[in-house]
């Protein structure tokens, strides 16, 4: 099946909503049967509608002074921080040919995060009824969805550097009093952005089946 | 009056929460509109209207937890 893959590189998060609703569109229309959009972010912390406001810990005002933005979004989950240590990825995947089963989906891309950690030398795991990918006790990759019409967007982002996590303890990840790491902090070394994003892609190729298309059907 | 009915989301999961309603009683929709957003694990989801009608009753209130097969409202048919 045809996978458009899309690197945004670093990008505002709107910008990459806005692409990703495109991509959506793309996707609903038949253009693909799935798309992928891989970026980092400048500091930003998501919401989603129903997670409580007294999960970020400081004013409007105080992230403003930090340069970051503030947002809420159709996807699951709770209060989310990303930067630009992090490696995000927004699978658009219609599941009416893949699997129709979220969960399944969830499970699928945790799968994917974990070999995506190995190939670095990081120990991955999921945590029994959490979602997500953990190292020992510590959170490094976070999972939130949305489906509309068995089409996926929104996706995971990975903790790679060091960088950006004093700015989770603006928030309460998730909701839950957990915290984070990174693959930089696992390893005790640099980890290269860029090859953890080809090892991503590669996995999401290979374990889906998809084939990359830069052209679309029609 | 059409059920609006919770659809297997995931195999072996039984619940999902109602976390927005799009529309309020009493509110024309359209076939496939957007009509009630679910929540289950960390993603959500949107159930389309199942046919054109008025929005007549929500009987599962944001928040609450449903049932797959249950109902979450009705619909008059139009």
């Amino acid at each position: 099946m045809p996978l458009k893959v899309t690197d945004l590189g670093l990008v505002d998060f709107q910008d990459a909503r806005v692409r990703q609703k495109e991509l959506f569109r793309e996707v609903e229309a038949g253009l693909w049967d799935a798309g992928l959009i891989v970026c980092r972010h400048y500091p930003a912390i998501t919401v989603s509608r129903r997670s409580s406001r007294n999960n970020i810990l400081v004013s409007q005002e105080e992230l403003k002074n930090k340069g970051i933005s503030l947002y809420e979004v159709e996807r699951g989950g709770d209060v989310t921080y990303h930067g630009p240590g992090q490696l995000i990825a927004y699978p658009v995947f219609n599941l009416n040919y893949f699997k129709k089963d979220i969960h399944w989906f969830i499970r699928y891309l945790e799968g994917l995060i974990i070999r995506c950690l190995d190939e670095s030398g990081v120990k991955g795991e999921r945590a029994p009824g959490l979602t997500g990918v953990w190292a020992g006790r510590l959170k490094i990759a976070s999972i939130g969805i949305a489906v509309r019409k068995w089409i996926t967007f929104y996706g995971l982002s990975i903790n790679i550097k060091n960088n950006d996590l004093a700015n989770f303890s603006l928030i309460r990840p998730c909701g839950m009093d957990i915290m984070v790491t990174s693959m930089e902090s696992e390893t005790g070394g640099v980890v290269q952005a860029e090859e953890v994003k080809q090892n991503l892609v590669s996995l999401f190729k290979d374990s889906s089946g998809f084939f990359n298309r830069d052209r679309p059907r029609r | 009056m059409v059920k609006i009915i919770l659809p297997q989301l995931s195999e072996g999961i039984q619940k999902a929460t109602v976390s927005y309603w799009y529309f309020k009683i009493g509110d024309q929709v359209k076939e496939k509109d957007d009509l009630v957003e679910l929540t289950t694990d960390k993603a959500t989801f949107n159930l389309p209207s199942p046919c054109p009608g008025i929005l007549t009753e929500i009987s599962a209130l944001e928040g609450s937890t449903v049932n797959v097969g249950d109902s979450l409202g009705l619909i008059q048919e139009s």
